[in-house]
C-alpha cells in the first residue's frame, strides 16, 4: 500500500516513522545526510509563525525543513 | 639573536622543520563542541589562517605537545561533506586537499548515531582520522553510557571519550594524536562497501581515473563523487594540480563509464 502521508501533514507534537523519500537527486543526499533516512523516528517540535519552515527532532538534532521538501518524505504514524 | 626570534615565531607554521610540525583538521557536526574542544587544546591563540583554496578558514591556533608542535584548524560544522554548503565545501576541500596529518572528528556522545555519518564520509577521504566523544558528561546524565573502546574496534581507527568543557580527557586525546603519529596505533579504517552493481561502477571509474590523480588522493572517493556526478571534485584537482591534468578529456572518459 502506497504511503498517503507525508511529514508535511503531521501535528506538532506527533512523532512519526519515515518510510519512503520521493525527492530525486542532490536533495534527496542532503536529506540523508541529516538523518532522513527510512525508518529513523522523526518528532514534529514546531512550526514557524508563517507555517513554513517547520522544525523536527531527528536522530538528537533539531533540523528545519520547508514545507515542499517535508510533503515528499512519506511517513508511518505507528 | 634577532635570527632567532623569527625562526622561533615562524616554528609552528612555514618552518622546514616539517618533522615536528602537524596539521590537525577539526570536523564535526554543528554544536557538538569543537570550539571549546579547540579552546582547550590551543588555550585560545588564535589566529586567522590562509589556506590553499578559495577560503580563509577562520580559527586556527597553536599547541605543543611531548616535542611535537601542532597547528590546530578548527573547519565549520556539517553533517556530510556533499557541497550542498559553501562550509561543507570548506571542510571537504581542507580534508582532501590541505591533506591534515590527522583529521580529529568531534562527535556528541548524546546522538553518536548522527555524527557517524559525517566520520564514515570523512574515512572515504582519509585513514588518518581520530574520533573525539565529547560530551560524555551530557551523555552521562542522559543515562547513555559510550563503550569508547568497541567504536574505535568498530570503525578501525582510534578514539577517546572527553567532556571538553570541564578538560576531562585531553590529556589522553593528545597523547592519542602522539601515539597516531608515532606510527605506534594500528589504523584499518572499516570501509563502507555498497551493493555489488555501484561497486562496479566505483571500480569501472575508479580504474579509468586513476591514471591521472595524483597518488595522494583517494581514488575511490573521487569515483564516488563522479558517480553522484559531482563532476566539480575533477575541477579542484585540476585546480590544485595546476598542470596538464586533462579534464575534458576525463569527463568524456568517465562519463563513458556513468550507469
Ligand atoms: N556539558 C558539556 N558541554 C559542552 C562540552 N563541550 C562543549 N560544550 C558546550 O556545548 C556548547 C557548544 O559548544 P561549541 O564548542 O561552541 O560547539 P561547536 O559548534 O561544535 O563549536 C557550548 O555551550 C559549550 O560550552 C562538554 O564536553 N560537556
Ligand atoms: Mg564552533
Amino acid at each position: 500500500m502506497p504511503h498517503t502521508l507525508s511529514l508535511a501533514d503531521i501535528p506538532i507534537g506527533a512523532s512519526v516513522r519515515i518510510a519512503e523519500i520521493l525527492t530525486p537527486g542532490n536533495n534527496r543526499r542532503r536529506l540523508l545526510d541529516l538523518g532522513l533516512v527510512p525508518g529513523a523516528r522523526v518528532e514534529i517540535i514546531r512550526r514557524s509563525p508563517s507555517g513554513n519552515p517547520t522544525a523536527y527532532l531527528i536522530k538528537g538534532a533539531v533540523i528545519a525543513l520547508r514545507n515542499e521538501n517535508a510533503a515528499q518524505i512519506m511517513v508511518d504514524t505507528n | 639573536m634577532a635570527i632567532n626570534t623569527t625562526l622561533l615565531s615562524e616554528s609552528t607554521e612555514n618552518s622546514p622543520d616539517k618533522q615536528n610540525n602537524f596539521v590537525i583538521a577539526l570536523a564535526g557536526n554543528p554544536n557538538v563542541g569543537k570550539s571549546t574542544v579547540f579552546n582547550r587544546l590551543t588555550g585560545l591563540k588564535q589566529h586567522t589562517g590562509n589556506w590553499p583554496g578559495k577560503t580563509v578558514i577562520k580559527a586556527e591556533g597553536t599547541f605543543s605537545h611531548r616535542n611535537r608542535h601542532y597547528t590546530l584548524v578548527d573547519l565549520p560544522g556539517t553533517y556530510s561533506l556533499h557541497t550542498s554548503s559553501s562550509d561543507e565545501e570548506v571542510a571537504r576541500d581542507f580534508i582532501c586537499f590541505s591533506r591534515p596529518d590527522i583529521t580529529l572528528v568531534v562527535c556528541d556522545a548524546t546522538c553518536l548515531e548522527r555524527n557517524l555519518n559525517l566520520v564514515l564520509q570523512i574515512l572515504e577521504i582519509t585513514d588518518r582520522v581520530l574520533v573525539c566523544v565529547n560530551l560524555l558528561d551530557e551523555a552521562e546524565r542522559k543515562g547513555i553510557h559510550v563503550d569508547i573502546a568497541m567504536l574505535a574496534r568498530q570503525l578501525g581507527i582510534p578514539a577517546v571519550g572527553t567532556a571538553a568543557r570541564s578538560g576531562r580527557g585531553l590529556e589522553s586525546l593528545k597523547n592519542v594524536l602522539d601515539d597516531m603519529l608515532a606510527g605506534k596505533i594500528a589504523i584499518r579504517p572499516r570501509q563502507l562497501v555498497y551493493d555489488p552493481e555501484l561497486e562496479r561502477s566505483i571500480n569501472k571509474i575508479e580504474k579509468r581515473l586513476a591514471p591521472y590523480l595524483p597518488a595522494w588522493i583517494n581514488s575511490r572517493w573521487v569515483a564516488l563523487r563522479v558517480l553522484e556526478r559531482d563532476f566539480s571534485i575533477l575541477e579542484h584537482i585540476s585546480n590544485h594540480k595546476n598542470n596538464d591534468f586533462p579534464r575534458q578529456v576525463l569527463k568524456e572518459e568517465v562519463a563513458l563509464c556513468l550507469p
